[in-house]
């Protein structure tokens, strides 16, 4: 399929694809098997100028937009799910500073992350609170020209790693979500401790702890917006996000169509390559088909914010939904198509399988998708009667 | 520091095919790549320039369309890029080639510092570097696994043996072959694959070098090609390409299959 892309945008994702062959597929069973965060290929991902795509010129990044970000994240993610999500992480800390920021919060931390010397982390998700993000218990409270943080978030990609985070917690209890807050914390404060690593089905090169704050003093200018944005911070940042899911979908379906379609070329039975069997046929045309479907929308809802949309939560929804859930499918059945070879660990394809199941999840689990675009239909319709 | 790196573009060997006329390599259909050993001396050429400062200039002979790989070369760093391209080069073997390059270094103002790959990945000789020392009378250091500067025109260069190193110390201007066990040459960057697409790359023919025609290309060279040839085919065969792990997998099951049948 051609989409169209600039020049420059081929280039770009050539040089993803080009990180992704030298740098990610040689280590990435490696980084898997060991939980091994690969810090060394953020410096390759830095080198490149990676770090910085969407971050603008001003503040050291390339200024590119949505589709260029998706591009990149869908090249990483045909390498390896674990170091595309923990590259994609940095940037779900990264837009409430590009979308909120003040010029000076814009002005010193946007350049290290563009330069790719620092990663950033978003801390929504509490023991409590995952799908339900308005049962949030951290709070912040207002001392002096200080803010006092408390609070244990939960399953933080990055945590750890990273040297930025973005902390929503509660400044006013009574408002329930409207009195959440969003907040700039440094990992160096005193008050910020990390829980351990957790053990995860997949994405094992990237890391997941809990961001534990006790009595994190921070000086107010670390407030992002105002306080009672914290909300709507969060899903703007999600919305500007979840394409970005979506992309990652797409890079590892694409790359486990390859790994089946190569498999199912070699692979003889009953004396010719399985291939040639219409079983195997009709399996590999329907995950090729679901996977062009899903890039063709997540390059699509990438351009419709890249014009310039105003308000994209539906497209960003679909854009994280039908991708991911595609990716689960394709991944199941390019196990099925190499049979017991794609269930041993020696192949890359049983990886793949384990990683697709948390892209159903993070960033809104899929089925938070499906309210969301449910919601979005409910309010044009009733404005259509 | 006036770094020069000597840049080849090869066709990727799997793919090399001769015409059994005239014996030239096939090109057309043929991918082209920088010749790898080039890759890892010039990111050497660029750590000396990050550590000491100067200019890396990259130069390269060859036909017009080197020029891909030039600018490929320019998107791992690099200030500028010279193709030395002209039909009358046509044909040269290493004596001519590397007369040829030693009067484009004279035209640049000369070098503190040539690089070049321990050999071209096509045509084997490794003979190129230390003619186009010997033509330029710089000292040669070959195989150069590390490099030291033990004063400011002075390198310490660890040359990779067959059993082991040696040591040898090297006063500059020097023209240095690197193995690739050196350095591990960095990813492109993106500015600098977009300022190498905007480039704008001289090519200096006969005429710019001001060297006699009989000096160079076919004419100019020593030996001439009798005869190339194949080795004959050793039965049917099958690369695969990717990470050890994977393939290790892969080759055990193609094995137990083949033993099934």
């Amino acid at each position: 399929m051609d989409y169209l892309l600039t020049e420059e945008q081929r280039l770009l994702r050539d040089l993803a694809r080009q990180v992704t062959q030298e740098r990610i597929k040689p280590v990435r069973a490696v980084l898997d098997e060991e939980e091994r965060f690969p810090w060394d290929i953020i410096r390759d991902l830095a080198q490149a100028d990676l770090c910085g795509t969407i971050i603008p010129e001003a503040y050291g990044g390339l200024g590119l937009g949505c589709l260029e970000n998706v591009l990149v994240l869908e090249a990483l993610a045909e390498g390896c799910v674990g170091v595309a999500t923990t590259y994609a992480a940095s940037f779900l800390g990264a837009y409430p500073l590009l979308l909120y920021g003040s010029e000076a919060q814009k002005q010193k931390y946007l350049p290290p992350l563009a330069k790719g010397e620092v990663l950033a982390a978003f801390a929504l998700t509490e023991a409590q609170a995952g799908s339900d993000a308005g049962a949030i218990q951290a709070t912040a409270v207002k001392d002096g020209d200080h803010y006092v943080l408390n609070g244990t978030k939960q399953w933080i990609t990055n945590a750890g790693e990273a040297e930025i985070y973005v902390v929503i917690a509660l400044t006013d209890k009574a408002k329930g979500a409207r009195g959440a807050s969003a907040f700039i914390v440094e990992k160096g404060d005193p008050g910020v401790s990390f829980g351990k690593a957790e053990k995860k089905m997949g994405i094992r090169a990237s890391v997941t702890r809990e961001v534990v704050l006790a009595d994190v003093r921070i000086p107010q200018d670390r407030l992002l917006g105002r306080e009672g944005l914290g909300f709507i911070i969060t899903m703007r940042t999600l919305d500007h996000a979840r394409p970005g899911a979506g992309a990652l979908a797409v890079g590892l379906a694409q790359a486990a169509l390859d790994e089946a379609a190569l498999f199912a070329k070699e692979r003889h039975q009953f004396g010719q390559p399985i291939i040639a069997f219409q079983a195997v046929q009709h399996m590999l045309a329907d995950m090729a088909t679901r996977l062009e479907a899903a890039r063709a929308l997540v390059y699509a809802v990438a351009r419709y914010i890249d014009s310039g949309a105003k308000d994209f939560t539906k497209e960003a929804a679909m854009a994280k939904l039908f991708p991911t859930d595609m990716a689960m499918q394709v991944t199941v059945d390019a196990v099925q198509v190499m049979g017991g070879h794609g269930y041993m660990r020696e192949y890359p394809v049983e990886k793949m399988m384990r990683d697709a199941k948390i892209l159903q999840i993070y960033e809104g689990t899929n089925q938070i998708m499906r309210n969301i675009i449910g919601l979005a239909l409910n309010k044009e319709y009733s404005r259509k009667k | 520091m006036n770094i020069i790196v000597c840049i080849k573009q090869v066709p990727e060997t799997q793919d090399v095919r001769l015409d059994p006329q005239t014996f030239t390599i096939r090109r057309e259909g043929v991918r082209s790549i920088i010749n790898p050993f080039d890759l890892y001396a010039l990111e050497e050429g660029l750590r000396v320039k990050d550590a000491r400062g100067g200019t890396v200039t990259l130069i390269s002979m060859g036909p017009p369309q080197a020029e891909e790989a030039l600018r490929e070369a320019l998107g791992y760093g690099g200030d500028k890029a010279v193709l030395i391209s002209d039909q009358a080069f046509a044909g040269a073997d290493t004596w001519a080639t590397a007369l040829t390059l030693a009067k484009a270094i004279e035209k640049l103002g000369g070098a503190d510092l040539v690089f070049t790959g321990k050999q071209a990945i096509d045509g084997d000789t490794a003979q190129v570097g230390p003619m186009l020392a010997t033509i330029l009378g710089f000292p040669y250091v070959a195989w150069a696994r590390k490099l030291t500067f033990t004063a400011e025109r002075t390198l310490e260069v660890e040359r990779l043996l067959d059993h082991g190193y040696d040591a040898v110390a090297v006063e500059l201007p020097a023209v240095i072959s690197v193995v690739k066990e050196i350095n591990e040459p960095r990813v492109p960057s993106f500015k600098a694959k977009l300022k190498a697409k905007k480039e704008a790359i001289p090519v200096w023919g006969l005429n710019d070098l001001g060297l006699p025609a009989e000096k160079v290309g076919l004419k100019g060279s020593f030996t001439q090609v009798v005869k190339v040839f194949p080795p004959p085919p050793r039965g049917e065969s099958q690369i695969w390409e990717g990470p050890a792990l994977e393939l290790a997998a892969r080759v055990w099951a193609r094995l137990k299959e083949l033993g099934r049948r």
